[in-house]
């Protein structure tokens, strides 16, 4: 029942397999999109690369391209609206966030399998990768693990403080955008897998499980690594015996292995909080417990 | 020539501001190395917006200033900021021991692994503000206080030349105020050039130079000319007890 869909069907191992890479790929894009605080832009870039797929679907170009040419696009219209009108990010984020999103959904309906091709694009299609999804995706992680890597020091600095990255000698316009470009990275490569819909529940919910536990943001991207993987192989068993949507299913285990992870650590720290208390109590009656 | 002629900061009609849009202007400094400058001024009048312009972080909109006889924010390694309420990182999963750590980054760079030296000096730093016994705790679960000497201590592990403070003694207790007096005292000594943005005219006491300020500078000079009567008057609206 646990291993044998992974034993006997290739398409279940090689959706395993893409979707640890997309798992582990995301924890570490991810860590930085909850740590910053990036989680809109991050959607945003998500749904920005719609339009992209869309074309590519439309025209017969790689999708992979589409998407790279949509988050691009992003990017830098959120860069020239926030920067050029001194609208808040946020407003800038929203504004192009709806436009791409039209935009992809317009060119999709110039398609004859519109509702079949949006849903693919969203969803995702886990079931259906190839070796050669699982060789660009493993590129992409090879990239964004690279890129993590050396950038470690200016990413946390803009984690605590953009000052002190600039302060410290790091551009913090720099590493924002390269820290964008890990995010638009792993969305292009997770497109395949989750959906672009979806891809933003394992960016956030595996790196928000970290944060629960994590003294360190290497734990942090180690522990959401493990909770992705988990999903993974959750939400492919859950899809395989109940006949369910693979992308949504996994994201959902995410997001529910989340939920159960931080009543698990309130639980603990009412325990602590409840122990803390008593010892003081115990400690300003001396001999209380005798009576 | 003695460390103590050493021009640490130097501004000609400085104007500070944001948006091209001027919040105090004609500010003349000259300030050597080791000594103390405070920045005294109600909520908005300009001191933290002179301090990120010695930092770096903000352009001025005209005048000169020099740092260590460079432009401001050219050399990173020699000059630490401790901005106003810094983030008190209540999502991040770091121990105070890494904060204080990120103090080095601007000596390690991308690449350089930390030496055994640069361990020292944040074992040192945390020390030195005695947040040592919470090194291995998560800086999320401390207090407001106890924050801000990690924050205090990441400015410190720097080594730099010159500090700058940006009210270092917020959420702190009287032990608090008394240990940053104590530092500063102490980088002083060493040679560290310090500048100081604070509300509290007691922190003037031991200043070179004062300067006052209510969206422009008011007076300037050591404690007792910059802080007379009539100036404080003028800036805050009473005068200190004699």
């Amino acid at each position: 029942m646990f291993i044998e869909p992974f034993v006997a069907n290739e398409f279940m191992r090689l959706a395993l397999f893409a979707g640890v890479l997309v798992a582990v790929t995301c924890a570490i894009a991810g860590t930085f999109v909850v740590l910053r605080g990036l989680a809109f832009i991050g959607d945003a870039l998500a749904h920005g690369v719609l339009p992209g797929i869309a074309a590519a679907i439309l025209f017969g170009f790689s999708g992979m391209i589409g998407a790279a040419i949509g988050s691009l696009v992003m990017m830098g219209g959120v860069s020239v609206v926030s920067r050029r009108l001194r609208l808040s990010g946020d407003t800038a984020i929203g504004l192009l966030f709806v436009g791409m999103l039209a935009l992809g959904v317009m060119i999709t309906s110039r398609s004859r399998t519109f509702v079949g091709d949006l849903s693919r694009i969203l969803f995702g299609e886990i079931l259906g990768v190839s070796i050669g999804d699982i060789a660009l995706q493993l590129g992409a992680l090879a990239i964004v693990t690279v890129i993590a890597f050396l950038a470690r020091r200016p990413f946390l600095l803009l984690c605590v403080d953009e000052g002190l990255t600039n302060t410290s000698g790091f551009s913090s316009r720099l590493f924002h955008n390269l820290l964008l470009m890990i995010v638009a990275i792993t969305v292009i490569a997770s497109f395949q897998t989750v959906g672009t819909l979806l891809v933003l529940g394992m960016l956030v919910a595996p790196a928000a499980t970290g944060a629960l536990f994590a003294r360190r943001i290497s734990t942090m991207i180690l522990i959401a690594s493990v909770v992705g993987a988990i999903s993974t192989y959750i939400g492919l068993l859950i899809s395989y015996h109940f006949d369910l949507a693979a992308g949504a299913s996994i994201v959902l285990s995410a997001v529910l292995v989340f939920a159960i992870c931080a009543s698990f650590s309130e639980m603990r720290k009412a325990v602590r909080e409840n122990d803390a208390n008593e010892h003081e109590h115990q400690h300003s009656h001396p001999g209380s417990h005798f009576r | 020539m003695s460390a103590k002629t050493q021009i640490s900061l130097a501004t000609d009609k400085l104007a500070v501001g944001y948006s091209r849009h001027p919040v105090v202007e004609d500010v003349n400094l000259r300030l050597n190395a080791g000594e103390l400058l405070v920045l005294i001024g109600a909520n908005g009048s300009g001191k933290s917006t002179i301090l990120k312009t010695m930092a770096g972080l903000i352009q001025p909109i005209s005048g000169d200033i020099e740092m260590l006889g460079a432009s401001v924010g050219s050399m990173p390694k020699r000059v630490a900021y401790l901005p106003q309420h810094p983030i008190s990182t209540h999502t991040l999963p770091l121990r105070v021991r890494d904060v204080v750590a990120m103090g080095r980054f601007a000596h390690l760079g991308l690449f350089k692994n930390p030496s055994t030296i640069d361990k020292k000096i944040v074992e040192t730093s945390m020390r030195s503000t005695g947040i040592d016994a919470q090194a291995d705790n998560p800086i999320r679960d401390l207090s407001g206080g106890q924050q801000q000497r990690t924050h205090l201590a990441q400015a410190l592990a720097r080594q730099a030349e010159v500090l700058l403070l940006d009210e270092p003694t917020a959420g702190l207790d009287i032990n608090g105020r008394k240990l940053v007096a104590d530092l500063i005292a102490e980088e002083r000594s060493r040679g560290v050039t310090v500048v100081l943005a604070t509300h509290e005219l007691k922190d003037a006491d031991t200043a070179d130079t004062v300067m006052l300020l209510a969206q422009r500078v008011v007076s300037i000079g050591p404690p007792e000319v910059a802080l007379r009567d009539e100036y404080l008057r003028e800036c805050f609206g009473f005068t200190q007890p004699h």
